[in-house]
């Protein structure tokens, strides 16, 4: 008789898996919360590889990826991390992390990884993972630091998606070069489109993150005072 | 020597850590509100890029490439440890900007003060391990890896003083107000970039 009851008052605590404030973890980093566009976090790689929607694509699995399991890692010990020195600690996990990825890459996509260069390494610096874990994942537990890594990988892939849609479609001419369903859209089209260069320089990359920026926040009304 | 010159102003001007590789852009942003604090936050990042790089440089060629353990013996001559790269270059430099921090803290708390924030952030500014990768990919000897840090770094300072400067003077002008604040500063950082592009003219 006592333990159905206890076992009632378990349930009533644990909440479902998918509760709302879950939900809003993994759809705030989308619009509201975005990594990139409201909290500034990782910008460098979202300039650095949106020249092609591929690249784009394999970074943004790569970062989900390893923020949600640091996150969920770094979760599961945040009880037990000395203070002073839980930059190393997290940086030894999320490198970790990182360097599976890098050996999936250079295993299965070869020259994909060779046209990310650096880029995978600095998944370990990329802001996102730490911003996240020093945010998140050190204050919370587990589950919800898994689906709050998982979401704002979303929202930076997202981001970085979009940039590289234009990117690509205005600079090369093509949509979704090197992938099965490749597609010359000028060319397809009969017109004879000669790639803007400016878009394919990290310098385009950063007026269209601007121009992005600037179309988010006039749909969702976010203000930055100055 | 003019070789070492030659790395030094490319690092600075043509592969500006900043304008050319858009490496240690979240600080870069974030602290480019006033002029002095930007300064600050730039000098330590010359002085962490240009000890960790070395630092990396011998590690690179006396642990972790291959056979680069011969002088242990021949038993190590065989040893590739190249996959541990990244975590070990990230722990060197992780370590070697807690380090500075407890340093600063002890001898200088005047400078202290005024950095405080910025130190630890330096461990995950881009711009460090980024030259550190760099320096791996490129046939550099210890005294040109230096040189190489060195100059990355005033590169990245130069971009922050530029860009705090610009935008000190942005805040009296009237901006839309969704473009206010981020989105204007991403514009002037590509138009800036622009600029800088004049700078790849040079043949070294």
């Amino acid at each position: 008789m006592s333990t159905a009851v206890q076992e009632v008052v378990q349930e009533k605590k644990s909440e479902p898996l998918f509760s709302k404030k879950n939900k809003k973890l993994l759809s705030n980093p989308l619009d509201i919360d975005n990594p990139i566009t409201v909290q500034v976090l990782g910008i460098c790689s979202a300039l650095a590889i949106t020249s092609q929607v591929k690249p784009a694509i394999v970074m943004s699995l790569g970062l989900t990826f390893v923020t949600a399991f640091s996150n969920l890692f770094i979760s599961m010990l945040r009880n037990t991390i000395p203070s002073r020195i839980r930059i190393i600690v997290q940086l030894a996990i999320v490198s970790v992390w990182v360097i599976m990825v890098d050996q999936l890459l250079k295993a299965y996509v070869y020259d994909m990884a060779k046209l990310m260069s650096v880029y995978v390494g600095l998944i370990i610096t990329n802001c996102i993972v730490m911003g996240r874990l020093e945010a998140f994942a050190m204050g919370n537990k587990p589950w919800p630091s898994f689906l709050d890594g998982i979401g704002n990988g979303l929202g930076y892939g997202v981001i970085l998606i979009s940039m590289a849609f234009v990117r690509e479609l205005f600079g090369g001419g093509t949509l979704f070069k090197g992938l099965p369903f490749e597609w010359q859209v000028f060319k397809s089209m009969g017109i004879a489109y000669q790639g803007n260069g400016l878009l394919l320089l990290p310098a385009g990359a950063c007026i269209l993150l601007g121009i992005i920026i600037w179309i988010q926040r006039s749909i969702n009304g976010y203000r930055e005072s100055h | 020597m003019e070789n070492l010159i030659n790395i030094g102003i490319r690092s600075i001007f043509i592969d500006n850590m900043i304008f050319a590789y858009f490496l240690g852009m979240c600080s870069f942003l974030a602290i480019s509100k006033k002029v002095s604090t930007s300064f600050g936050l730039g000098l330590a990042v010359v002085f962490v890029l240009s000890v960790t790089v070395p630092i990396n440089w011998l590690i690179q060629n006396y642990v972790l490439n291959a056979g680069a353990l011969a002088w242990l013996g021949d038993d190590f001559a065989s040893v590739d440890l190249n996959f541990l790269q990244f975590i070990v270059f990230i722990s060197v430099i992780a370590a070697f900007v807690q380090l500075t921090e407890m340093a600063v803290e002890k001898l200088s708390p005047a400078l202290y003060g005024t950095l405080g924030i910025f130190l630890p952030l330096i461990a995950v500014n881009c711009s460090v391990l980024g030259a550190a990768l760099f320096m791996v990919g490129r046939p550099y000897n210890l005294t040109e890896a230096t040189v190489f840090g060195f100059g990355s770094g005033i590169g990245w300072l130069l971009a922050i003083v530029a860009l705090a400067g610009v935008r000190e003077k942005m805040k009296y002008s009237n901006v839309p107000a969704p473009l206010r604040g981020l989105g204007i500063t991403f514009i002037l950082v590509g138009l800036m970039s622009l600029g800088f592009l004049s700078f790849l003219g040079f043949s070294m």
